[in-house]
């Protein structure tokens, strides 16, 4: 039986979620005023599949994100002030301003990278999940990829090995019906990409990715077969993005209908999330109100602080092209 | 191995033999250590140079994988990012293609992309090189695919003496470092010391003193260079033959000053001449001794087409002696 989460447990996803939609909400506005520079793909719409699967995690295991990657730092426990620095090319961000929104990354954090390689997440993984059983450890390494990388080769590479070595690997298939701006119906003839994992000898599960709490417990089963040992398993979480693949808009886009957002947004994770709380007492919505209105806050600081950061000296740009 | 030797007799063994050492020394100095790769455990890779380790170490160091290389040289990125020091084999460097882009976009660009907070030491080793009849897919040099990425280095020993050291360097350095081997020189024997010794990367090696002509080498083309200053001699013409043994970092400072004393060079390597790294050593001697100069600066290389598989096209087309002789009196006039 799936692990059903504590309060504790509840407030801490609830949180996650909320710090992801508010540094993107905002992270997409300082785009629109020209103060980050080039490509933000944002994560609005597909909270709960991070903060459900990362409230899990410890620093300890390692995770692979995607160029939609701000999400699973945040989730990881990325902070403000030096995630925005990245975004806006400053020194004092976590990548000394090098990597950017594509590829930041924290290895403190166990955060291997946004990827700006679509797929490029999985092999990495499947590496990071091979030094867990080679030193023996407890920690798992967990792949974040989408509908997109599933159909990249390099996804099934990393699949066929984390099985044949057991490897104490997830891979995290996050469904949004769209390879940048193909439908999934276009770019491939299945509708549940967790049948892929027959062919690879793991276990293959669906989970509701709007619904914090289902992906919550299927994750942590995922994760605890990892940490014993039994091997990788894919977890498909059907979620959709808010937003356009690049940038803020989410209406009047050519590829997809109003209509569609419309539906996917009445299943907005947050709003859903927020409603069960309430119902079930854990979180009032005035004390929701209440934590939306602390995050943004620190959203604010961390803007500041990103603004008031220097940018990189020219002297370092040659800099860490290689280990001394 | 474990024949007593005579102190003032080198020991010799084949490049092969050395390639297994020098992995036998990693995998004894560094616990964190692996090999991984297609068919380089129970069978020791196909040319024999993991022989006898995945007996020695077991199968949790020396590990067969799947016919995958982007999930290999995946492996090795993200082991290598998390605190272990993979070597990875790829069994022919045309093989490449396959992990392209675990090579050029992860692999090389993690750590400068990281902020410097990512650390990669990963080796590779791979086979190149014409000659065996294997056609255009098994016989490519393809060091200049690498050399362009900042973030690798790319070492080519051309003796037995260089494989085995360049290996334990690059194991020991924290860096991705790409050992390109040639599968011609595996049965090439020479003085290999036992033990634990490092051939310095990015340091060129003047094998041949001469006043006249300055041949700078890649590979295996260090023998054929060797045979054409010898007959070059017999026309007295005294040529000093420089083994790059590192393509990156390249050794800039040994071959200039080497140029700047005979006034005339020639770069060899088995790679297509075109767009090969020939042209960047021409380009870096002419910026740094162009004064100095009484000749053009010559490259021998492939001619531009795949490598063909008839043993009377392929024996055309990978650069010899004959070829770096009539080049250099060619260019030279001498």
């Amino acid at each position: 039986m799936a692990k059903q989460p504590n309060n504790k447990v509840l407030l801490d996803i609830h949180r996650r979620m909320v710090r992801i939609r508010i540094f993107e909400e905002q992270a997409g506005k300082m785009m629109e005023a020209g103060k980050i520079p080039g490509a933000l793909h944002l994560y609005v719409g597909q909270e709960a599949v991070a903060a459900g699967v990362m409230v899990h995690l410890s620093a300890a295991d390692q995770i692979t994100s995607t160029h939609r990657g701000h999400g699973h730092l945040i989730a990881k426990g990325g902070e403000f002030d030096r995630m925005f620095a990245e975004l806006f090319g400053r020194a004092t961000g976590y990548c000394k301003g090098k990597g950017g929104s594509m590829h930041i990354s924290n290895m403190d954090l166990g955060m291997l990278g946004a990827n700006g390689i679509v797929g490029g997440g999985p092999p990495i993984a499947v590496g990071a999940a091979f030094t867990q059983k080679f030193k023996k450890t407890k920690n798992v390494a967990v792949a974040f990829f989408g509908d997109g990388a599933s159909n990249e080769g390099s996804f099934h590479e990393a699949a066929n090995m984390a099985a044949l070595y057991k490897l104490p690997a997830v891979f995290v298939c996050e469904n949004n019906g769209y390879g940048e701006y193909t439908a999934q119906a276009n770019h491939q003839a299945i509708v549940d990409v967790a049948d892929r994992a027959a062919g690879y000898g793991m276990p293959g599960v669906i989970v509701d990715g709007m619904d914090a709490i289902a992906v919550y417990e299927a994750a942590g089963e995922a994760i605890e077969r990892a940490r014993k040992g039994a091997g990788p398993t894919l977890l498909e979480c059907k979620t959709y993005r808010f937003y356009d693949h690049v940038g803020v808009r989410g209406m009047g886009l050519t590829y997809r209908t109003d209509d569609e957002l419309a539906r996917w947004q009445q299943r907005d994770p947050i709003t859903l999330f927020e409603s069960r709380l309430a119902e079930q007492g854990v979180l009032s919505a005035k004390k929701a109100a209440g934590v939306h209105e602390e995050v943004l806050a620190e959203v604010k600081a961390g803007i500041a602080f990103a603004e008031s950061s220097p940018f990189p000296d020219a002297a370092t740009l040659l800099d860490d092209v290689y280990a001394a | 191995m474990g024949q007593a030797q005579a102190k003032t007799e080198a020991r010799k063994l084949p490049y092969v033999s050395a390639i297994t050492e020098a992995v036998r020394e990693i995998l004894l100095e560094q616990d964190n250590a692996f090999v991984a790769g297609e068919d380089v455990g129970q069978a020791g890779s196909v040319y024999g140079y993991y022989r006898g380790l995945h007996k020695e170490f077991g199968g949790d160091r020396v590990i067969d994988t799947p016919i995958s290389e982007k999930g290999i040289m995946g492996l090795g990125v993200g082991a290598a990012a998390t605190g272990l020091r993979p070597i990875v084999d790829i069994m022919f460097m045309d093989f490449l293609g396959e992990c392209m882009d675990e090579v050029a976009n992860q692999m090389a660009k993690m750590r400068f992309m990281f902020g410097g907070s990512a650390k990669l030491p990963i080796t590779v080793l791979t086979m190149a090189g014409a000659g065996a009849n294997l056609a255009a897919q098994h016989s490519q040099s393809l060091e200049a695919w690498l050399a362009h990425l900042p973030g690798l280095k790319v070492v080519m020993p051309a003796t037995p003496y260089d494989v085995k050291g360049c290996i334990i360097a690059a194991a020991r350095d924290d860096n991705p470092v790409f050992v390109v081997m040639n599968k011609m020189s595996l049965g090439l024997t020479g003085e290999v010391p036992e033990g634990a010794y490092e051939v310095p990367l990015g340091k060129a090696n003047v094998v041949r003193t001469g006043k006249d002509y300055t041949f700078v080498t890649l590979g295996r083309m260090l023998h054929e260079a060797l045979k054409a200053a010898e007959t070059l001699k017999g026309l007295g013409i005294d040529v000093e033959v420089i083994d790059a043994r590192s393509v990156q970092p390249f050794d800039t400072d040994t071959v200039v000053a080497s140029v700047k004393k005979t006034h005339r060079a020639l770069v060899v390597h088995e790679a297509v001449r075109f767009g090969g790294i020939g042209g960047e050593i021409a380009a870096q001697i002419q910026e740094h001794a162009f004064d100095y100069l009484d000749a053009p600066v010559g490259r021998v290389g492939a001619p531009f087409s795949p490598v063909p598989f008839s043993p009377a096209l392929e024996k055309v087309y990978v650069p010899n002696a004959e070829r770096i002789v009539a080049e250099a009196r060619r260019l030279s006039g001498l």
